[in-house]
């Protein structure tokens, strides 16, 4: 008996290492949590990318369930994911607004004349100051606002199908249901969005 | 075909380092006027994970975001905030995955014990071990033979010895 376990007991030992470095591999460590989640969007007031005479704030979105992007025409990654969001602004999904991080303002409206402009509207975020008060650390990055104005769901990284499909669309439409008088307030997620 | 795929590739990527350093070029490092102020300011950065370049502090790290949060910390230290204030600061908007030494909470107990309890495991199995092992070595008697045997030798030793320390 305590022979099989001298021989047994490596061998146990070497499943759990394994499954531990298994499922660490299936972990994406460029995806740090936010602690935004389910926490008030920091408020930012912007000059407008398209009238830089405007400003444009978050609370200006109370009420509504919206989108905020965090791109710039330096960001190689945002052309990946950009088809994606100029077919969702067709279809009226969700109001898709910009985050125009770090980026010269005419480069930026260059950028969107050639790619498409899938925004209502983009803010300048040119020292990028904002971004660091939503814990921005990658472009493009994607938050998901509901009407109270509390983040529930950021996207790091370029959006793909498959999280518009299973996450970022199930997670608005629960999102427009919710009426925001209701209190205490139940923060409510999408199985796809964990 | 494939050398030449190649060979654009990689001259392709000399374009662009080359273009990113000269943007590097462009920005010159601001410091604070006060040395001691640099000071902590780099002592603080030396806590805060760059996030970009994960493995790094953003003292160590050029990232475009490294070098604004460094900034971000030199403004803050220059309105007279403390170190405990900008950590958290930082960890407000990036989580605790900011901070270079994880904080102890209840998340965090296996990470700070976990080595002291591998440590105790083993001291206790190498006890263990070492008392069983004295078991096994126990002493075995000699038997009236060999103690015989050992007697006579060892007199003969004593013999030789003592008569060599008359002569000298």
């Amino acid at each position: 008996m305590t022979r099989n376990i001298r021989f047994l007991l490596p061998l146990i030992i070497f499943i759990v290492v394994a499954a531990f470095l298994y499922k660490g591999l299936s972990l994406n460590p460029r995806e740090v949590p936010s602690p935004f989640i389910n926490k008030p969007a920091p408020d930012f007031s912007l000059q407008k990318l398209d009238n830089m005479s405007e400003q444009f704030s978050n609370k200006d979105m109370l009420g509504k369930v919206w989108l905020l992007n965090v791109w710039a025409s330096w960001c190689v990654a945002c052309r990946q994911e950009h088809p994606l969001l100029v077919q969702m602004a067709r279809r009226g999904d969700v109001p898709i607004y910009g985050l125009n991080y770090k980026d010269a303002p005419t480069q930026a409206r260059q950028w969107l004349k050639q790619h498409g402009d899938p925004y209502v509207l983009s803010a300048v975020d040119y020292q990028g100051n904002v971004g660091i008060d939503y814990g921005v650390y990658g472009v493009p990055e994607t938050f998901v606002i509901d009407k109270r104005g509390i983040i529930r769901h950021k996207v790091i990284g370029p959006i793909s199908f498959g999280i518009l499909n299973d996450c970022v669309m199930p997670l608005v439409k629960v999102l427009e249901q919710e009426d925001p008088q209701v209190t205490p307030v139940e923060y409510k997620g999408v199985e796809g969005c964990a | 075909m494939r050398v030449k795929t190649k060979l654009i590739i990689v001259l392709l990527s000399l374009v662009v380092g080359f273009n990113a350093a000269n943007v590097w070029a462009k920005e010159a490092q601001p410091m604070a006027a006060d040395p001691e102020m640099e000071k902590l300011v780099n002592e603080i950065s030396e806590e805060l994970r760059c996030l970009v370049c994960q493995n790094q502090t953003i003292a160590d790290s050029h990232a475009a975001l490294a070098v604004d949060l460094k900034n971000q910390v030199r403004d803050m230290v220059a309105t007279g905030k403390t170190q405990q204030e900008i950590v958290d600061y930082m960890v407000q908007r990036y989580g605790d995955f900011v901070r270079y030494r994880p904080p102890v909470k209840p998340t965090t107990y296996l990470l700070w014990i976990g080595p002291f309890i591998l440590l105790i495991v083993g001291v206790m199995l190498l006890i263990s071990n070492l008392r069983k092992r004295r078991q096994v070595i126990a002493d075995a008697p000699l038997s009236t033979d060999e103690s015989d045997r050992l007697q006579s030798l060892l007199g003969a030793d004593e013999k030789t010895v003592g008569g060599e320390g008359k002569t000298s």
